[in-house]
């Protein structure tokens, strides 16, 4: 579990997050959603400890992470995998160079161990005799797999995932949302997901937090999304007139 | 992980920059040799110092500046640049993650890379500048080739190359971590990408006429 207390950034004269306090619980697939520029991945990489909060603390079970020194939070960088909003994959290294990069940096493998762990996570997530290609010449459905692979690989207990499915047709965004949540139940992990994707937020969304100028506006699960009366809520999900309707009638026939 | 990038690194600034630095060298030693045997004609100085000329000037100036300056052009904003998509497309951020210590493990390779190469790159560019005077001079008749050897041969002064070192291990320092500075803390979009590697290549260039001063007094 992972819980933050207060949390405040501002860049300059621009206050993006002010007061964030919430909790992202194990073996959920949280979701964090806001529209485009509400603070998303700036409240990811604040947990992940890219960005230093201005204000506020984060609890990973119960060390808080501020507290740490480089040696823990090198610990703790073990156990933490992330997708970014990009993929950020290496373009000089290979599709196994990329995922058996963590390997190499934190563990003593042997080099046959790390290929037998690279072949099974690349399995995992069904990408299988591409081990040689480099990312330019893959797809980006492929590369969000691929850092998926590379977030996975040291089999993490927190995953953070930046937007896993943007820029991906409805198919194959479905797709990744369905491992995403197979990953985070079969391990038990604890996954972090930015989103601004309705499907995934209705498909996946165990523990929902809206992001709403620097505050989280509503929080729930995809069960009560329906009927929450929350405006800024509905505005949000339920964005265009088409998809108001639906709801409405959804409504009705409960 | 470091022996690997630094290879290659030592392979993009040497290797490839290894046809342009001669080139420009060649050019420097022909046009040096042309203008002290203009600027000589006429007066009693022997034709053969020429030669003497054009080998001090330079393994202590020219070879050094004007290949370091060069260098920041052409390895520095690449450096900048490379960094800084880098830092753009988050893979600093993943390597953060993934326990690495990015700025040792960006910067170490490149300057190391640097600061072996490019004094290597130097001492080739006063050896093709020599060569450079020896055929804008010999072949077009302003003196025999014994004249020439007999220059470059001297009032030699093992102190002069000695400064030429000196003076190409301090540029390449100075151009590696300003460019790998530029690079690896910007911000923003393309457009201070494209800023970052402007400033990686002006600041050097500038800190590198000053340096080259500074030693020159020093040195001298
Ligand atoms: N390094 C930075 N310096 C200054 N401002 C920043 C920085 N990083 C983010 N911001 C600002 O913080 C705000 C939130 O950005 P963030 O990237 O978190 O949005 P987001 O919710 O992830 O949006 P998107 O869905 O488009 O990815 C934006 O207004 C952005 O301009
Ligand atoms: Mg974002």
């Amino acid at each position: 579990m992972i819980r933050t207390e207060e949390l405040y950034k501002s860049f300059g004269e621009t206050e993006v997050l002010k007061g964030i306090s919430t909790e992202f619980y194990q073996g959920k697939t949280n979701l964090i959603i806001g529209r485009s520029g509400a603070g998303k991945t700036v409240l990811l990489k604040c947990l992940v400890g890219l960005i230093r909060p201005t204000q506020g603390k984060i609890f990973y079970s119960d060390t808080a992470f501020s507290q740490l020194d480089k040696k823990q939070i090198k610990a703790i960088r073990m156990e933490v995998g992330m997708l970014f909003q990009g993929s950020a994959l290496f373009d000089s290294m290979t599709v196994e160079e990329n995922v058996r990069f963590p390997l190499d940096m934190f563990t003593n493998m042997t080099r046959k161990e790390k290929l037998n762990r690279v072949n099974e996570t690349l399995e995992r997530v069904e990408l299988t005799g591409v081990n040689d290609r480099y990312p330019s010449e893959t797809s980006g459905g492929m590369q969000k797999r691929v850092g998926i692979a590379r977030a996975i690989v040291m089999q993490p207990k927190y995953l953070f995932c930046d937007e896993p499915n943007s820029g991906l047709d409805p198919k194959t965004a479905i797709l990744i949302d369905e491992l995403i949540l197979d990953i985070t139940k079969d391990q038990n992990i604890t996954t972090v997901i930015n989103t601004h994707d309705m499907n995934s937020v209705m498909e996946i969304g165990d523990n929902i937090i809206l992001l709403h100028h620097g505050h989280v506006a509503w929080r729930g699960t995809n069960a009560e999304v329906l009927e929450s009366d929350n405006e800024i809520l509905q505005n949000f999900i339920f964005a265009s007139p088409f998809l108001q309707k639906l709801r409405k009638n959804a409504l009705e026939n409960l | 992980m470091y022996y690997k990038e630094t290879m290659r690194q030592m392979n993009d600034i040497g290797v490839g920059s290894l046809i342009i630095v001669a080139l420009i060298s060649l050019f420097i030693g022909a046009v040096t040799a042309v203008q002290f045997a203009y600027q000589l004609d006429g007066t009693l100085v022997p034709v053969y110092y020429i030669g003497y000329i054009v080998r001090d000037s330079t393994i202590i100036e020219l070879a050094p500046t004007i290949t370091c300056l060069v260098l920041a052009g052409k390895v520095g904003s690449n450096m900048a640049a490379e960094l800084g998509g880098m830092r753009q497309k988050e893979h600093i951020d993943a390597m953060e993650i993934m326990g690495v210590n990015t700025a040792a493990y960006l910067i170490m390779p490149r300057l190391v890379a640097a600061l072996i190469v490019i004094p290597m790159l130097v001492a080739i560019a006063a050896f093709v500048s020599i060569i450079g005077g020896y055929i804008a001079t010999v072949p077009a008749g302003y003196m025999s080739s014994e004249e020439y050897v007999q220059g470059v041969r001297s009032f030699f002064e093992a102190n002069n190359v000695f400064m030429m070192f000196v003076k190409s291990v301090t540029f390449a320092f100075l151009l590696t971590s300003v460019s790998c500075f530029q690079g690896y803390y910007v911000q923003g979009g393309s457009i201070e990408l494209g800023k970052a590697s402007t400033n990686a290549v002006v600041f050097s260039d500038i800190l590198i006429l000053i340096a080259d001063y500074i030693i020159a007094i020093l040195l001298t």
